[in-house]
């Protein structure tokens, strides 16, 4: 696969890595002639100077024939227009684009990026996990299916505490995965029952994670 | 007409004082509080501090009611950005970007927007005074396609 990576701060540096020892094609552009030099030293001849955004950089990068283009700069005007021009010019199959700005996501979604990563996003839902006594934890969107995994601490007080899964009413759209007790993790079936300390994964369609955070915990 | 000009430059000054000089009810954006200093001394309109690729700077200077946006800061991705937020988020009716790039201003002229880009507009104007009006509107993208 040949992909173009528009960027070369941290994540572009470590991407390009990533996707050269995973044996793709690629091509770094980065505007900063110093970032190049050493680039070139360590890639060698994968490193283009110039401005993602100028069609000119992009028809010497041959964009025409790449089949991903990821714009992964600082900032999101920059990484928006990188997508649409690969998009609309060279029309480049899939374009991924860093929003840095979780603000800038739904507009990203509704313009012509095919893929966005808002690690500010990502950060914190990692550090969300990693804080002690939050009950119901959104662990992950499967966008495509419009589906999210979820993960809900039980407690005493819990609807559900002390009930099988079969006496639960869950709503139509969520499914009870696993449940983690002390060491063990059990794929549960209807006569399951759920204690208090359980951890609770479930896979909910996204329109009513907000009904099973009801049923399963007391806020 | 309610009209939000981002970007107070020498274009965005002049084009938002005379706006509001006609009477219209003009918001000027920008970043640098001592930008707003080139509106003229009679502007009556209204500034905001910020940058309009931000919703809640476009909120806050009105843009739910605005009638046109124009998007003229030095930046051409801020422009194309910004003007897109105000298009697909707020649906405003004109929107009008200005791009510098004339490869840029194509691809987005032909995705609806109404652009402008200075440097085919002012060669055009230079090479018209210098040879004459037959040879100035050959731009050399156009002979690309």
């Amino acid at each position: 696969m040949y992909i173009i990576v528009v960027g070369g701060g941290k994540v572009g540096y470590y991407l390009t890595k990533t996707l050269l020892n995973d044996r793709h094609e690629v091509l770094l552009i980065e505007r900063d002639r110093d970032k190049v030099e050493t680039y070139s030293e360590r890639f060698g001849s994968v490193v283009l100077q110039g401005d993602g955004a100028e069609a000119a950089v992009l028809a010497s990068a041959g964009a025409a024939r790449a089949d991903v283009l990821i714009a992964v700069t600082g900032e999101d005007e920059d990484n928006l227009v990188i997508c649409q021009m690969a998009k609309h010019k060279f029309h480049i199959g899939k374009t991924i684009a860093r929003v840095n700005n979780p603000k800038n996501e739904q507009l990203f979604k509704l313009l012509d990026t095919d893929v966005t990563v808002s690690q500010t996003n990502y950060i914190l839902g990692l550090i969300e996990q990693a804080i002690p006594d939050r009950a119901f934890i959104h662990l992950l969107n499967l966008r495509h299916a419009d589906l999210a995994i979820i993960e809900a601490t039980i407690t005493a007080e819990s609807p559900v505490a002390n009930k099988t899964i079969g006496e639960i009413d869950l709503p139509v759209a969520c499914v009870i995965a696993a449940i983690a007790r002390q060491a063990d993790v059990i794929v549960p079936n209807p006569d399951t029952e759920i204690l208090p300390d359980d951890e609770i994964i479930a896979v909910t369609h996204r329109t009513e994670e907000d009904e099973l955070r009801r049923l399963l915990i007391v806020e | 007409m309610n009209v939000v000009v981002m970007g107070c430059g020498r274009v965005g000054a002049r084009v938002a004082s005379i706006l509001d000089n006609n009477g219209h009810r003009v918001t000027v954006i920008d970043t640098n509080a001592t930008a707003f200093r080139r509106l003229s001394p009679q502007f009556g309109g209204d500034t905001v501090l910020g940058t309009g690729i931000d919703e809640d700077v476009l909120k806050s200077a009105g843009i739910k009611r605005a009638d046109a946006f124009i998007a003229v800061t030095n930046g051409d991705n801020r422009n194309i950005m910004a003007g897109q937020v105000a298009r697909v988020m707020f649906d405003v009716r004109d929107v009008i970007i200005r791009i510098y790039d004339p490869v840029r201003e194509d691809t987005y002229r032909r995705l609806g927007f109404s652009t402008v880009c200075p440097t085919t507009t002012v060669s055009a104007l230079i090479i018209d005074q210098v040879i004459g009006a037959t040879d100035s509107y050959r731009r050399p993208e156009a002979k690309e396609a």
